[in-house]
């Protein structure tokens, strides 16, 4: 058997690594440890000594990282980030996803795949989760506004709240603009003839 | 026809051209929609390169030769068309050092004067003997990648003393954004990186500044525009653009008259998101020192002008000896010649012709 591996994970997002965690626990590895970065990455390895380290690349001590190898005096085994030339889809995946890899010396690089791919999908599903929020939380901002404007409507025109609203939709479809767009300009206007 | 390129940088004063291009109107100029993309690392930058999410990117030359030759475990080969400053570095240590090193310097050479390289590197290593006698812990330095000329003018300095860097004084990387509260922890004991990190340790009232990079090293190599080594010769029309759209921008920031506005468009929050009139200081060469000393003139502190964006094959030299100091390579055959190869002045000589 195959000892197990320790796995760092570096993450400034909390929800993000619990994902990743959660994701490599699926996968079979029980041994990581998450943390960020802010107070030197280059301890925390000291401390903890992994076979492997995962990064967001929002993470600026990734350059700590790249440099590892250069100050193996201060660290018990080398590291080297995780390239693998044969297979360039997989790292341009990481690298869209915004993930890195590094291994600790003497690690074959089969055995990181597995952990790459995990990281990979659950970096994907942290970011559509968060755009999917972005899209609720726009919706809600073109809501508000498209209400405010109704209301600045309905007190210039003495219009009741569904004609104030008809009036809008019919002036958007005519100047083929989108209903937020129209709400912003009628704020916008209303602001500057205060 | 307009060509789009989405062009990647770090947050730091030597972005100044590509900001300028991007900004003031110069890669319109030259039918260029100039995207630029903020990042948070050299590593970053490089893989965003490799897998074409950018065209091209704000490199350190010796970064870009490192990536080149492989050496580090990655292999992405990089070619720099037009470099985008030399200088601009400076040595920072923090405030309680830099009293030690001007007591240990007392009544050396020179009257003890800090600001000579010699005598600093020599108080250097009277401190580094002391904490070694006195079972302290060895200092610790810090630059903000292992390829950087940073890590080189540390080396080279700190050697005049007879003081190694990585035997005799830790050596670490730390991120810019990460220096000033490094060196306020005492995490680190000094470090070496771009403008503005050094102003900002000394306005932060942490850290004193040393030396500049021209105390240590004339024209310094410093950031050069990559593109992957393929596409320079392929997408030669782009190349020629960005190169002329940067070399227009290289003559507007060389009028002092306009340097208040280069300030400003560094400033922005996409941008550098720092105070304008801290950036203009340094465009000035006005650079606040710390230590109770008063500010101090520094004569091509960091150079913008179209001479110092020639990529001399020849820097690959200095550069190529520097990593070799400094440990990270064993000279082999063609090495140099590979080197010499990441700066093709070709385009920008035919442009100026």
């Amino acid at each position: 058997m195959t000892p197990a591996l320790k796995i760092l994970i570096v993450d400034a997002n909390p929800v993000r690594a619990a994902i990743i965690d959660e994701g490599l626990r699926e996968a079979g590895f029980t041994d990581l440890v998450r943390m960020d970065a802010t107070h030197g990455l280059v301890a925390a390895i000291e401390a903890h000594d992994p076979d492997v380290v995962v990064i967001d690349l929002e993470d600026p001590s990734r350059d700590a990282l790249a440099d590892m190898f250069l100050v193996s005096q201060h660290v018990k085994r080398p590291i080297t980030m995780f390239v693998d030339q044969s297979d360039a889809a997989s790292i341009e995946a990481a690298v869209e996803a915004g993930v890195s890899a590094y291994i600790v010396d003497g690690l074959k690089k089969e055995r990181l795949k597995p952990i790459l791919q995990t990281c990979i999908s659950r970096f994907n599903a942290f970011r559509k989760l968060r755009e999917e929020l972005d899209d609720v939380r726009s919706q809600l901002d073109d809501r508000k506004q498209i209400d405010r404007a109704k209301g600045i409507v309905m007190r210039l025109k003495g219009l009741a709240e569904e004609e104030a609203y008809a009036l809008m939709r019919r002036t958007a479809m005519n100047e083929k603009r989108k209903l937020v767009e129209i709400a912003r300009s009628i704020i916008t206007a209303a602001e500057v003839l205060k | 026809m307009t060509l789009h390129l989405r062009v990647g940088f770090l947050p730091l004063v030597d972005a100044a051209l590509l900001v300028a291009a991007a900004d003031a109107g110069f890669a319109e100029g030259r039918g260029l929609a100039l995207e630029l993309v903020r990042d948070v690392s050299w590593s970053n930058l490089r893989d965003r390169l490799h897998v074409r999410l950018l065209d091209a990117a704000h490199m350190l030359a010796p970064a870009a030769i490192a990536s080149t030759l492989g050496i580090g475990g990655v292999t992405a080969p990089m070619a720099a068309p037009i470099l985008l400053n030399l200088n601009g570095n400076a040595v920072t240590v923090s405030t309680c050092r830099f009293e030690e090193l001007a007591r240990a310097a007392d009544g050396d050479l020179a009257d003890g004067d800090l600001a000579d390289p010699m005598v600093s590197a020599r108080a250097l290593a009277k401190l580094v003997g002391m904490r070694k006698a006195s079972g302290l812990p060895p200092l610790t330095f810090a630059a903000v990648f292992g390829f950087s000329s940073h890590t080189y003018l540390l080396c080279d300095w700190m050697a005049r003393g007879g003081v190694r860097l990585g035997q005799d004084v830790r050596f670490e990387v730390v991120p810019p954004v990460q220096t000033v509260e490094a060196l306020r922890s005492g995490r680190i004991d000094g470090f070496c990186a771009g403008a503005p990190w050094n102003t900002l340790a000394v306005a932060a009232g942490v850290g004193a500044i040393l030396h500049c990079g021209v105390d240590l090293q004339a024209d310094c190599p410093e950031k050069a525009l990559a593109w992957r080594a393929d596409d320079v010769e392929r997408r030669g029309e782009a190349v020629s653009r960005l190169n002329a759209a940067l070399v227009d921008a290289s003559r507007w920031a060389g009028a002092e008259t306009n340097w208040p506005r280069l300030a400003e468009l560094l400033a922005t929050p996409e941008r550098l998101g720092m105070p304008a009139d801290l950036i203009e200081a340094i465009l000035r060469g006005e650079i606040a020192q710390g230590g109770g000393r008063p500010v101090r003139p520094v004569a091509s502190y960091i150079r913008f002008d179209e001479k110092a964006l020639r990529p001399e094959p020849g820097h690959a030299d200095w550069l190529l000896a520097a990593m070799a100091r400094a440990g990270q390579l064993v000279p082999e055959l063609g090495m140099s010649e590979r080197a010499r190869a990441v700066f093709r002045p070709a385009a920008f000589d035919l442009m100026l012709s």
